[in-house]
């Protein structure tokens, strides 16, 4: 038991929590605590030096729409925050069973009753994170199935992959916000269905999400393939493999570290990317949330963004750490250190 | 957060089907007997619908309909979203992809005249009454201060005029340096609002010339105006980039309580009870749906009404819901500063102007041909029309646009259901004001002739001048 948590923790990066692990297995405590101090006093030291240098900071400086928030005044926004949430979902309450009270009254007025309709309100800052992380993922997504099989093929022909690295190499740096324009446009120009299944926002979101994230994977799949130790492919030449049983038995499980690093730079890129992309594109994500507060410029307004960059902060560490622990899970060399 | 709806219970479902057949047999009798209840049903043709806003207080008549239940009442699900600017909010009505939107009132007519964007745009209901104000810098203000007369408290005496503006934007001009302002649109009430009091105060704003290509406004201008979203203009002043704007609510406010700007004049005082903003919708999709736009006028109304009841008395709860982030968002003081009847010009000089706002009163929701044809003048004027029109094109544009006969007919079927009554309405116009007298160089305007209208301005073009 012991062991696998620590393992388990070892695995999700969370290498502080093994300290307490043993304590709790009564493990020479003395020891215990003085790794668990070094591994927890010094970020604890770090982030509370943090809070003290920011509160003093926010009010010094003043800006036209009051004082830069500190610390306390932030908390303030994400309880202010999460109390709208629970009134919107009361609203939403009301809102069905209004529905509900209007078909009943319709049945006995002996008419077909209408069909519930999706809540109508606006989407609070907690249904915007959700939104969020599905336009990731789905960006994310898009691009993983284009940059692997791309990225196999570069790395196992060198003649098509000199073919295309200058294209990558010029496509790599541009920013989120020169494609979203064209992106756009694009959308527009293609995406016409009477009844869309996604909001065109959505789709432009995704897109210029997939574009930014797409580097990463390909150039690592790619550096990842071409590396593999030429024995493993000359052992199976000698064992006549069709071409895909090559690339899924020895192919991809030899390139998966690679892939998986490559999947990682990617996810964290896609995220950042988003914010931008949902500010213009106005897909109602965190993205729209930070730009809708700085355009209505209440007093609570930078609060309330303050609160938005560290949930984004938050989740993209999160994000992170899940692709670590999927990295660590696939790498070889076990006692490799990947931070 | 999706929500499946076609889960509903499928036991009541068949329960309905059965009482159907029965109620189809009664259903000749019951619409015999038509009570007030069943009167209400409309044959809507789109339930769902999805309308775009500004973050300006007077789309208020939206968050008021929404808020307290109007559009439900008439079996209308409704989403509002706030847009980003004019141009991306006029876009995505005419392709569809928003099926009405507060407008600008001279949107639908410069679209359908095709100055800008080219659609047929049409409104069937005008949303409010002035509320919007022009808004210089601090630095502007000190230099205009000395050339405006002071009453024996020491107050400037309003309306203050552009005349106290004209010296501070000819040393501007004799320093090289451009007086730049701002504007929400180039068809908005705004630009042709500051675009009037400039030129009664002798500061040429500049003509368009759309023949030649050239959009910006600024041909012989003394004063340059460019086109600002609405929220980013106290930001855009304070940054520098223009010297002075024209907005609507809350954001000459905003300058105020930030400290960074002075609003000198109002719209109340350049032309009294002006028509500010309308629901515009597509000609196209109102074909496709006239029920549903009936509905939609209908629930409109009553939001205008509630508005405006017993002198304003819902205005602070009004102003509680525009506070909203997801509407207006601005703080709560700042938005009630003008919607409750008062309007803060110099810090502490607070001024009572009732009307600042209406939204109902003086058949505000009606939408008036010669409203539709004020704006086809002051387009006229400013070349964004190149060439001269007869009277006659005037009135055919304004009953291509504005449609009164939708209006009333929601406005009889409010009155039927017992919901208004007879004189909230003007059932006996011929859509014309009379001559309007209450503009701040007294000029009168009368819609029926535009021609001669435009004649009485000295900065402007008129008769058959082009460019």
């Amino acid at each position: 038991m012991l062991n696998r948590s620590i393992r388990f923790f070892e695995l999700t990066g969370m290498n502080w929590l093994i300290p307490i692990a043993n304590l709790l297995a009564g493990k020479n405590p003395k020891a215990q605590l003085n790794q668990l101090l070094a591994s927890i006093g010094a970020p604890l030291v770090a982030f509370l030096i943090f809070l003290l240098l920011w509160s003093t900071a926010a009010s010094n400086i003043k800006t036209s729409l009051g004082n830069l928030p500190g610390p306390s005044q932030t908390w303030e926004q994400f309880e202010s925050l999460v109390d709208e949430h629970t009134a919107a979902r009361d609203k939403e309450a009301a809102f069905y069973q209004r529905q509900e009270d209007r078909n009943a009254k319709r049945i006995e007025q002996g008419k077909e009753p209408k069909d519930i309709r999706p809540y109508t309100g606006a989407p609070t800052f907690f249904d915007q994170i959700f939104t969020s992380l599905y336009t990731v993922f789905i960006g994310f997504a898009v691009a993983t199935i284009i940059a692997i099989p791309v990225g196999i093929i570069c790395g196992l022909n060198s003649t098509i992959y000199t073919g295309l690295n200058p294209l990558i190499q010029i496509f790599r740096p541009v920013s989120p916000l020169a494609w979203l324009p064209i992106v756009t446009m694009v959308v527009s120009a293609l995406y016409t269905t009477d009844d869309p299944f996604f909001a065109k926002s959505f789709i432009t979101s995704a897109l210029t999400v997939t574009l930014c994230s797409l580097w990463p994977t390909l150039i690592n799949t790619t550096v990842g393939v071409s590396t593999i130790d030429k024995d493993l492919i000359n052992v199976s030449r000698v064992l006549r493999l069709s071409w895909m049983t090559q690339i899924f038995k020895v192919v991809i499980p030899a390139s998966l570290p690679m892939i998986f690093t490559g999947l990682r730079l990617s996810l964290g890129v896609g995220w950042m990317v988003l914010i931008a992309a949902e500010m213009l594109a106005q897909n109602p994500g965190l993205g729209k949330f930070v730009w809708d507060e700085f355009q209505n410029g209440s007093s609570n307004s930078l609060g309330r963004i303050l609160v938005a960059v560290f949930v984004i902060g938050i989740i993209g560490f999160l994000l992170d750490r899940i692709m670590l622990t999927l990295q660590k899970s696939v790498s070889h060399d076990k006692t490799q250190e990947i931070r | 957060m999706e929500k499946q709806n076609n889960n509903a219970p499928t036991l009541t479902k068949r329960l309905t089907s059965l009482q159907k057949m029965i109620g189809a047999t009664l259903a000749s009798v019951t619409f015999t007997l038509a009570t007030p209840a069943f009167a209400e049903e409309l044959e809507l043709e789109k339930e769902d619908l999805k309308f775009g806003f500004i973050k300006l207080t007077d789309m208020a008549p939206l968050a008021i309909a929404y808020e307290k239940g109007y559009f439900e009442d008439e079996g209308l699900y409704v989403t509002l979203e706030a847009q980003a600017n004019w141009k991306v909010l006029l876009d995505r009505v005419i392709d569809g992809q928003l099926d009405g939107a507060h407008m600008l009132a001279g949107q639908p007519l410069g679209a359908t005249i095709g100055f800008g964007t080219q659609a047929h745009v049409i409104t069937a209901f005008s949303m409010d009454l002035n509320g919007n104000g022009i808004t210089v810098s601090n630095e502007i203000w000190d230099q205009m201060k000395p050339n405006i007369p002071k009453d024996e408290s020491g107050k400037p005496v309003h309306p203050i005029k552009a005349d106290a503006l004209k010296p501070v934007v000819e040393k501007y001009k004799s320093d090289g340096k451009p007086f730049n302002m701002g504007m929400v649109f180039p068809v908005s009430t705004h630009n042709y609002e500051l675009r009037y009091w400039l030129a009664a105060g002798g500061i040429h704003p500049g003509y368009y010339a759309p023949h030649k290509g050239d959009t910006s406004g600024t041909i012989d201008a003394d004063a340059l105006l460019s086109v600002t979203p609405p929220p980013q203009m106290p930001a855009t002043l304070e940054a520098g980039t223009i010297y002075g704007y024209c907005v609507g609510e809350p954001w000459n406010q905003q300058a105020v309580f930030k400290g960074i700007g002075v609003p000198v004049v109002t719209d109340y005082e350049i032309w009294k009870n002006n028509p500010e903003k309308v629901f515009g919708v597509s000609n196209k999709w109102a074909e496709e749906n006239p029920n549903t736009h009936l509905a939609v006028v209908k629930a409109l109304i009553r939001a205008a009404k509630w508005l405006d009841d017993n002198d304003n008395a819902n205005r602070p709860e009004a102003v509680k819901i525009l506070a909203q982030p997801n509407y207006v968002g601005a703080d709560y003081d700042v938005i009630a500063n003008s919607m409750t009847g008062t309007f803060e010009y110099e810090k502490g000089d607070k001024r009572e102007v009732p009307d600042f706002n209406v939204f109902f009163r003086y058949y505000a929701t009606y939408p008036y041909y010669s409203d539709a044809i004020w704006y086809l003048t002051q387009m006229r004027r400013w070349g964004q029309i190149s060439e001269e029109k007869p009277d006659s094109w005037f009135h055919e544009i304004a009953k291509k646009v504005y449609k009164p006969e939708i209006y009333l007919e929601a406005a009889q079927l409010l009155i039927d259901e017992g919901k208004m009554s007879k004189e909230d309405f003007p059932f006996d116009t011929d859509g014309f004001r009379d001559p309007q007298t209450h503009f701040i160089d007294n000029i009168t305007y009368d819609g029926r002739k535009p021609n001669d209208y435009l004649k009485k301005f000295s900065i402007g073009l008129n008769g058959d001048t082009v460019l």
